[in-house]
């Protein structure tokens, strides 16, 4: 099973190739709304994006509140 | 027939077969019905598309016995469509007294209902080729169609209770239709999101394609549905796909009594007024 750590690895890899960023510009506790300048739509991309890679169902309303990439993989890493 | 009258005709003829709308279009070329919707940001459903829904309908009725397939999809990037113009519909009911707001919203329901219910009916095969945000009132219009094909990107919801509503375009009878009521419940009592590969397990999706192939994967599948007498597979899809007329007809009733209600209009001034990036999340 994958660590936190590898799964926040994942996680940023995704985001980074997803919305065409530098992954260097990408850090585990930034806002990623205000860092990667998405929306909520966008946002539910990322979700799918993320589901499909690690091939679980996490519910939107787990991320209210969710911010941060490093928040994202403990809830992704709590369903795998 | 007059010279002007067949021109009419002929004007009608090529009007069923191809019409350029501000939000949406249609052609009908080889037996196939294409309904493209192109209201930005994200295809939302209010009077304009619904005039321009009701004129579709109008020339489908007029050319179906000579299509074997109707597919609609999105032209727009955020996805299929992402529900009701909710804008629209706080700033109307708003500018309204309650009793004609209410009435307004009544009115709304039933023409969209009418359009649906067409659809739904439509003797031809109808697939719905969705990608992205497919939410609410977008949701409820693939659900009156026959099939799914999403891509892997389409994510579905009925958020409609974060407003203090229930689906109203037909969305509650049509899941039910399909899907066990144990799922139903799930969609609607948590108002979540959830992705095709999840659309496909519980049976409502019948493929899942590469991110931008849905409206292929619809091609290739109405090209074999052409392979099959016309009259027959109408009288299959008669056979297999009841109406539920009369809780189409409760739904409204219970929308409309719902919306009556002062949580719903805390709820869409929230949406309309937010300047959160999350609106779309729960």
């Amino acid at each position: 099973m994958k660590t936190g750590d590898q799964t926040l690895n994942e996680i940023l890899d995704l985001a980074a190739a997803h919305f065409r960023v530098p992954k260097e510009k990408l850090s585990p506790d930034d806002d990623f709304f205000k860092t990667l300048g998405i929306d909520s739509l966008q946002t539910l991309d990322l979700l799918t994006k993320l589901e499909n890679h690690f091939h679980v169902e996490l519910p939107d309303y787990e991320l209210q509140g969710v911010s941060d990439f490093r928040t994202l993989a403990g809830k992704i890493q709590a369903r795998l | 027939m007059t010279d002007s009258k067949v021109h009419e005709a002929e004007s009608v003829a090529k009007a069923n077969r191809a019409c350029e709308g501000s939000v949406l279009s249609w052609t009908f070329a080889d037996g196939v019905i294409e309904l493209a919707l192109h209201r930005a940001p994200c295809n939302e459903l209010g009077s304009a598309s619904l005039e321009e829904l009701e004129v579709f309908v109008t020339a489908l009725e007029s050319v179906q016995s000579e299509a074997h397939a109707l597919i609609i999809y999105s032209h727009m990037k955020p996805g299929f469509c992402a529900g009701a113009d909710l804008r629209e519909l706080y700033q109307r009911s708003q500018a309204m007294e309650k009793p004609e707001a209410a009435r307004g919203v009544r009115d709304f329901l039933e023409r969209i209902h009418r359009v649906l219910n067409l659809i739904d009916a439509a003797p031809l095969t109808t697939i719905a080729a969705v990608h992205g945000v497919t939410f609410g009132g977008g949701f409820e219009l693939a659900l009156a169609c026959d099939l799914i094909i999403a891509d892997k990107m389409a994510r579905f919801c009925f958020p409609e209770l974060r407003l203090g509503l229930i689906p109203g375009f037909g969305g509650i009878p049509r899941l039910k239709r399909d899907l066990g009521n144990a799922v139903v419940r799930d969609l609607l009592l948590t108002g979540r999101s959830f992705n095709a590969s999840k659309a496909q397990q519980i049976g409502l999706v019948s493929q899942v394609v590469g991110e931008g192939e849905a409206l292929r994967a619809a091609r290739a599948t109405a090209a074999q549905i052409k392979k099959f007498d016309h009259a027959t597979a109408v009288a299959a899809k008669k056979f297999i796909k009841p109406i539920p007329y009369e809780e189409l007809h409760r739904e409204i009733d219970l929308f409309c009594e719902l919306f009556s209600q002062p949580a719903v209009e805390a709820g869409l001034r929230k949406f309309v007024e937010s300047t959160d990036v999350q609106p779309y999340l729960p």
